[in-house]
């Protein structure tokens, strides 16, 4: 690991000062879990690392009310996922969040870190391959034609295919949250939806971030559809593995089954964390069974481009969606 | 296990172990150093950073750099060695503690960012000169071959009681899936932690 400059920030305040006194080559640490593993790799080489844990004193809160669920940047992944208000009202966003790593890593994770976590590409992660355009910008991208099987079908370019890997982003995305922003020109709430960037010519340009912002929280609206949520997470193993395919929704259903309003994520198969609203607006106004289920499945994956290793994935990423749609039709709520 | 710090059996394995590995570390440590080193910190960079380490109720006072796990701080710094450095990336499990009381990876975790935070390792578990009912119980169900995963499967199980994740087989092995054993001992550790959920339950953590 190369060396860097360690601070340690008691407060908001405290980091973005630090961290707008630090220029460029700056990173935040809260639970380490990305930062470390990519330092370690020599993947990512802050020249300041800016500790924010303290931070969790104000901004941890997990809060449920008629307006929406709150979720503190720096709360931790295990504990928004126990949370009981979140396990009865938004379920999609325990599960997704339950479903995720392993019991150690989300004691570590913050929400804010787990959201901002880099993909799994293996040319990514391992700097022996010089071809990667999201490393090394011109670099040309050695997944295209190489081990791409858990890789990306959705939102990619001929630059980079590389995945959004996490799956607590996904539940946000379906459930049109927001994101509160801090950094050293104030303020600011953005859609969830446009934190993370599609790769197109600048792969390496993740999110809409600006220099030493820092996430200070969520804000998830009280839909009638977010008790009939849930994710459903397809994997080569049955826990502690990254998504293959992965599909979040939500419903809100009428008396005889039509439906109202709903809610489409996916996971695992595209660039950013994806919200199908191809799929919202195939299912909107019919009951929700096999038949519409399919066809929003279908429309959700009319763009994938599958190449190399991927055939399997649209297939693959439809039948989730459908099964995921049918079992939250069936929940009791 | 007590003979390794038994000061009466003249030579303790623990101190066996650590003059055989500096001897056979010579070697390749002359070997590392023909190597470059890796570039120089970035102006203003503090070499070292003194701090408190809270280990198993016992404060330590070190001065280490920046870029030192809390793993390597337990080896290098503090002699703990029971905590295991598997992968180094957070994906095995080995090297998993008890910080606050809860379940985190050393490997991924530094050092200067505890702050002085509790932290129990393997060594700390015990807090009487007996086992651990979660100890005793892997020993009693053979739940492990070379070993080397069991210091982080018994961190790793105890917490799993703790947060009420050992209800059933099922959960168990959910909850423990972030600890790997390559000598797949699997079925014997849930034999394991099943059969110590009770009493490790009722055993309040040290703090």
């Amino acid at each position: 690991m190369r060396p860097f400059h360690y601070e340690h920030a008691a407060d908001r305040a405290q980091a973005l000062k630090a961290a707008a006194a630090a220029g460029a080559n700056v990173h935040y640490l809260a639970g380490g879990t990305t930062l470390i593993d990519l330092m370690k790799l020599d993947v990512m080489r802050p020249a300041t690392v800016v500790d924010i844990n303290a931070l969790a004193r104000d901004h941890a809160e997990v809060r449920a009310g008629a307006e929406g669920l709150k979720l503190g940047a720096l709360a931790r992944m295990a504990d928004v996922a126990q949370h009981p208000a979140v396990v009865r009202d938004y379920p999609v966003i325990a599960q997704s969040l339950d479903l995720a790593a392993s019991p150690q890593l989300r004691n570590m994770a913050s929400l804010g870190g787990n959201v901002l976590q880099r993909t799994r590409c293996p040319y990514f992660r391992d700097t022996g391959w010089s071809a990667c355009n999201k490393r090394q910008p011109g670099s040309g991208c050695a997944a295209l034609n190489g081990v791409n099987r858990k890789l990306a079908i959705l939102g990619v370019s001929d630059r980079c295919i590389a995945n959004y890997a996490g799956d607590f982003a996904v539940a946000l995305a379906a459930l049109g949250a927001t994101v509160d922003l801090e950094g050293p020109a104030g303020r600011r709430v953005i859609p969830f939806e446009d934190l993370h960037r599609l790769p197109g010519e600048t792969p390496h340009i993740e999110t809409d971030l600006k220099p030493s912002e820092l996430i200070t929280g969520f804000s998830v609206p009280a839909g009638s559809w977010a008790r009939r949520s849930l994710y459903l997470k397809i994997r080569d193993r049955q826990s502690y593995e990254f998504a293959l395919t992965s599909a979040a929704v939500a419903l809100d259903l009428d008396a005889a089954g039509v439906v109202r309003e709903a809610r489409v994520g996916l996971g695992g198969v595209a660039a950013k964390p994806w919200r199908s609203h191809e799929a919202e607006a195939t299912l909107r106004g019919r009951p929700l069974d096999e038949v519409s289920a399919q066809a929003a499945a279908h429309a959700a994956f009319a763009g994938a481009t599958a190449g190399g290793q991927q055939a399997f994935k649209p297939e693959l990423g439809r039948r989730t969606l459908v099964r995921a749609l049918l079992q939250a039709r069936a929940m009791e709520v | 296990m007590a003979n390794d710090t038994d000061p009466s059996h003249g030579s303790s394995r623990r101190g066996f172990l650590t003059g055989g590995a500096g001897a056979a570390a010579a070697l390749p440590l002359l070997t590392a150093a023909a190597k470059p080193g890796p570039p120089h910190p970035p102006s203003g960079t503090k070499p070292h950073m003194d701090m408190t380490l809270s280990i198993n109720g016992r404060d330590h006072q070190v001065s280490l750099d920046p870029r030192t796990t809390l793993l390597d701080a337990l080896h290098d710094h503090l002699g703990l060695t029971g905590s295991k450095k598997g992968c180094d990336h957070g994906q095995c499990g080995a090297c998993t503690v008890h910080v606050d009381g809860r379940r985190v990876l050393a490997c991924l975790t530094l050092a200067a960012s505890l702050q002085g935070r509790p932290v129990t390792t393997i060594e700390g578990l015990s807090q009487s000169a007996a086992l651990h009912p979660m100890q005793a119980a892997f020993i009693k169900h053979d739940a492990f071959q070379c070993g080397y995963c069991t210091p982080g499967q018994i961190m790793s199980a105890v917490a799993c009681v703790h947060e009420g994740h050992a209800g059933d087989d099922d959960a168990i092995r959910e909850y423990m899936s972030g600890n790997l054993c390559r000598c797949a001992a699997y079925p014997k550790i849930v034999d394991a932690i099943r059969e110590a959920a009770p009493q490790t339950a009722k055993l309040a953590e040290r703090a």
